[in-house]
């Protein structure tokens, strides 16, 4: 019996992120109930400090946990967006805990489960290491979602995402299992290898499997035809969540998407590119279609979700590794400029429950001209207008697209970035065009959320300005291993 | 003999499955699920899965079936609060595209089939012994994650069910 190699400096920032969850927890356990909120410190602290390992294994390439676990560059740039993400997460929750009366302790330590089960997503090299990470991911938004007990929204939120999530895995299972029947292992790295494959080549047991795992994974991409629990799920769950769920999640599935029909059916991605491109297209009309007649703010915010969510899978329609860089770096904008959406939101909602129609921001810009014009910035940086992020990304995705002659798909791509121009500049005539005879609502100005603020605002601009300084757009897809 | 009770377990197998998504009685349709829980034990065996088979009767059918039964009737349902039917069009829709999904999967298993390779077992295969290696070595990590995924249940699970201290 021979045990793995583990190499526990490139497994750092798993590490990390996994005793700061249980670092929480035992914090939440012995602290008194008034100074709990501590724990958001240490989350935040952490994350930091997890982020700092990521940055050390920068040049890392290598696979460890006998060939399971594949820690390189792709795998690194997802973690750092999953932890920025997490990050503003966790500042912008530090105020929305106080106000309704949330266990502090326990909410940042279900934060950071949710991310330790994204970072193994990231990184998996095998089906089952996705497997137990998406499982992780899941298990805690499942509870996120329903943090608000007495709320029967948020209730309903929990348990419509638990049962279809429940559900979507079983697809995942089962998708698994075919796929080991085709190619008799579950190693993405030796479904990519020729050799391993003829051992049971099985053409149609092996597409039946990809099937099922893409059904499970589109469940949480949020992607037509399985899209129909976002907008309940989000508008049911506590903001902050809500904005947690509609970037983390989709981020990992992405990735996996990625490592699973890019690098391990490399082979037979021609043939499944009509499929994706159907999904694309279908899950964007859907996404921007039904925005438009959106009156609450975060059921808009959900189906812009799903269109988005059919942007990115115009990256699989092309399949090329130039096609996969340029969408995880559309995961970057969009989790910045996403997430600075919500936090605008949270500002504007306060203290009031479930109300978040978009009248309600109705002279948010002539009161609070900052809160406008950073919600201007996020809402036309959504739509895809220079020179935001969100252009940058919709760019160079598009770009990819091109170079391999799916210029239909992009013309469909660039309609539909027209049609969501008009519901996301509707907040922003309700913002500035009509002025409100009473006086807005007071607002609060919690300092975490201003730093997160800040941090997305410049987020934003410079990734719209200066992409290509910040970011390699010549990601391996897996790691070669020794 | 062999082919005679796999049809007989995966006859049983798949009717008690229908047989819980179709009865009312909740307590009806856990007791079918045990039934279903045992006809798949008994496909494990045939797979020479023989550990497999038995932490499935123990665990499924034993403990956590249990779990349910006791949860069923502390809840002390009534037949009234189950709701009826709000979308009849959804239940055809749903049996209609399950039954797509069904005949692509026979369809493939007719086609692919017979080419599945039959590879020789080792030694001590499905063995106590042998999974507990391979749980050790090869799937160290998965094995290891698990432990957080059932850290992360539990606390949800404290989470939701704790009572409210405040307000």
């Amino acid at each position: 019996m021979e045990f793995p190699q583990i190499d526990y400096v490139a497994i750092l920032p798993e590490i990390i992120i996994c005793g700061l969850a249980l670092l929480i927890m035992l914090f939440a356990a012995f602290l008194p109930r008034d100074r709990r909120w501590i724990t958001g410190h240490i989350a935040w602290f952490g994350i930091i400090v997890a982020s700092f390992a990521v940055w050390m294994n920068w040049g890392t390439d290598t696979r460890t946990f006998a060939g399971m676990y594949s820690i390189d560059l792709f795998s690194s740039v997802l973690k750092l967006i999953f932890l920025l993400g997490s990050l503003l997460v966790v500042f912008m929750s530090e105020n929305y805990i106080r106000l309704h009366k949330l266990e502090a302790g326990e909410y940042y330590a279900l934060i950071i489960f949710s991310l330790f089960g994204m970072m193994m997503m990231a990184s998996a090299a095998d089906l089952v290491v996705f497997f137990v990470g998406l499982e992780i991911m899941s298990v805690a938004l499942y509870v996120l979602a329903g943090f608000r007990r007495s709320d029967p929204k948020s209730n309903e939120s929990s348990l419509k995402y638990f049962l279809l999530g429940a559900f979507a895995t079983g697809f995942i299972v089962l998708g698994i299992a075919f796929v080991f029947g085709a190619v008799g292992t579950t190693s993405i790295a030796q479904m990519f290898d020729p050799q391993q494959y003829t051992l049971a080549n099985s053409f149609f047991y092996l597409m039946v499997g990809g099937g099922l795992l893409l059904i499970g994974l589109a469940f949480k991409l949020a992607s037509f035809p399985f899209h129909m629990w976002v907008p309940d799920v989000y508008e049911g769950a506590p903001t902050a969540v809500t904005a947690f769920m509609s970037s983390g999640p989709k981020a990992a599935a992405i990735a996996v998407l990625a490592r699973v029909f890019v690098v391990a059916f490399g082979q037979h991605i021609t043939q499944l590119s009509p499929m994706f491109w159907s999904l694309s297209v279908l899950t964007m009309f859907t996404g921007n279609l039904i925005a438009i007649s959106q009156t609450n703010i975060k059921r808009m915010l959900a189906y812009s979700s799903i269109a988005h969510a059919g942007y990115m899978l115009i990256a699989f329609a092309t399949g090329t590794a130039e096609a996969v860089n340029s969408v995880v770096f559309y995961l970057l904008t969009y989790t910045v400029m996403n997430l600075g959406a919500f936090m605008v939101l949270l500002v504007v909602e306060g203290k009031e429950d479930g109300d978040n129609e978009i009248t309600s921001f109705t002279g948010l810009g002539r009161r609070h001209p900052f809160l406008g014009a950073a919600m201007t910035l996020f809402l036309i940086s959504l739509a895809g207008i220079p020179p935001t992020a969100g252009f940058a990304g919709k760019f160079f995705l598009f770009k990819a697209a091109v170079a391999k002659g799916q210029i239909p798909l992009v013309v469909i791509a660039v309609i539909n970035s027209l049609i969501s121009v008009y519901y996301y500049l509707r907040v922003v005539v309700v913002m500035f065009m009509i002025d409100t005879q009473t006086e807005f609502r007071p607002v609060s100005y919690p300092a975490f959320l201003y730093v997160a603020l800040v941090v997305a605002v410049l987020g934003t601009i410079v990734l719209g300005v200066f992409p290509t300084s910040f970011f390699p757009f010549d990601i391996p897809l897996l790691a070669s291993g020794r | 003999m062999e082919m005679f009770i796999f049809i007989l377990a995966a006859i049983a197998s798949v009717a008690c499955c229908l047989m819980v998504i179709t009865q009312k009685n909740p307590v009806r349709a856990v007791l079918f699920l045990i039934m279903a829980f045992v006809a798949q034990a008994i496909l494990f065996v045939q797979l020479s899965a023989v550990f497999v088979a038995a932490l499935q009767i123990i665990v499924y059918a034993g403990a956590i079936m249990v779990l349910f039964l006791f949860i069923i009737m502390l809840l002390n349902l009534r037949k009234d609060e189950f709701g009826g039917d709000r979308h009849p069009f959804q239940k055809f829709a749903a049996v209609a595209l399950a039954a797509l999904l069904a005949f692509e999967l026979v369809i493939v298993a007719l086609r692919d089939g017979s080419r599945s390779p039959s590879v020789s077992l080792p030694e001590n295969f499905g063995s106590v012994e042998s999974i507990g290696e391979i749980l050790f070595t090869k799937y160290l990590l998965p094995f290891e994650a698990t432990s957080i995924l059932l850290m992360a249940a539990i606390l949800g699970a404290v989470v939701l069910a704790k009572k409210r201290l405040d307000d």
